[in-house]
């Protein structure tokens, strides 16, 4: 096919961009990078008094960032739907038979 | 497997533990690494575990599909409740803060509901995944047969209508 190279046109693009980003990257670990000064501070400081449980993940996870776990959520309940949908045998058609193993 | 002595032992010893720590990790998880997600998995690998030491068909006996639909969708209206819960009470989605008598416990009453949420959907999930692929292979055997059969069928058909055309030319 004449756009068989398209794929890997875009596969190989998208890895040049990304390896041209990652020289812009903070160094690993460094203190000033911006990931650890904008709302991190806050969650970490502010984590013992709003939530006043001691593991600052769950509270980050569970509270803070809630409608992203939310999310998150309804993306492995998506996955089991498309699944059940495609394999879980709740499409099948007029004269396949009776088949409860497939479910 | 179900032959195998050792492997079913182990199993039925494994098993009430793996659940257990499953238990641990979800309602540890405000104190120690843990939550919903792990522990859900965790969970449903006790099922996965006992589904492939003692058969796919005694594996759904002990958690039955539409048991299994209800829970994931169950999960997940759980989480979303909760949030429409704090709507209620007068703060914004998913604020638990008014959930309880203080400010904290009503952050603590919230995160135990969204995570056991969490929790739930992500084990039945794995469940169901498991089971409907481990599913497939019961159900290509039993395609494979019928395509067999029917193949079988149409050259017997071909065979007789070929014959009988042979005789009416005699």
């Amino acid at each position: 096919h004449d756009f068989a190279f398209v794929p890997a046109f875009l596969a190989f693009a998208t890895a040049a961009m990304l390896a041209v980003a990652v020289a812009d990257l903070p160094v690993f670990g460094d203190v000033n990078a911006p990931i650890h000064n904008h709302v991190a501070p806050d969650y970490l400081q502010g984590s013992a008094e709003d939530i006043a449980i001691p593991n600052v993940v769950t509270s980050v996870l569970a509270s803070y960032r809630g409608f992203d776990t939310l999310g998150e959520t309804v993306v492995v309940f998506t996955a089991a739907i498309a699944v059940l949908l495609v394999l879980g045998g709740w499409t099948r058609r007029k004269g396949d038979g009776e088949d409860d193993n497939a479910r | 497997m179900q032959d195998d002595v050792v492997i079913r032992v182990i199993a039925k010893v494994m098993i009430p533990a793996v659940m257990l720590f499953a238990l641990y990790v979800q309602f540890h998880g405000d104190y120690g690494p843990g939550g919903g997600f792990q522990a859900g998995v965790i969970f449903a690998a006790a099922f996965v575990l006992n589904a492939m030491i003692f058969g796919l068909n005694r594996g759904r006996h002990v958690w039955p599909a539409g048991l299994n639909l209800l829970a994931i969708c169950a999960g997940v209206l759980l989480y979303g409740l909760t949030g429409i819960a704090s709507i209620l009470l007068g703060a914004n989605y998913l604020d638990y803060d008014v959930l309880g008598a203080t400010p904290q416990s009503g952050q603590h009453i919230g995160i135990l509901l969204v995570e056991f949420g969490v929790g739930l959907t992500v084990a039945s999930v794995m469940v169901a995944l498991f089971f409907t692929f481990a599913g497939r292979l019961t159900h290509i055997r039993l395609m494979a047969k019928m395509q067999v059969h029917e193949e079988a069928d149409q050259r017997k058909a071909k065979r007789q209508s070929e014959s009988k055309k042979k005789r009416a030319r005699k």
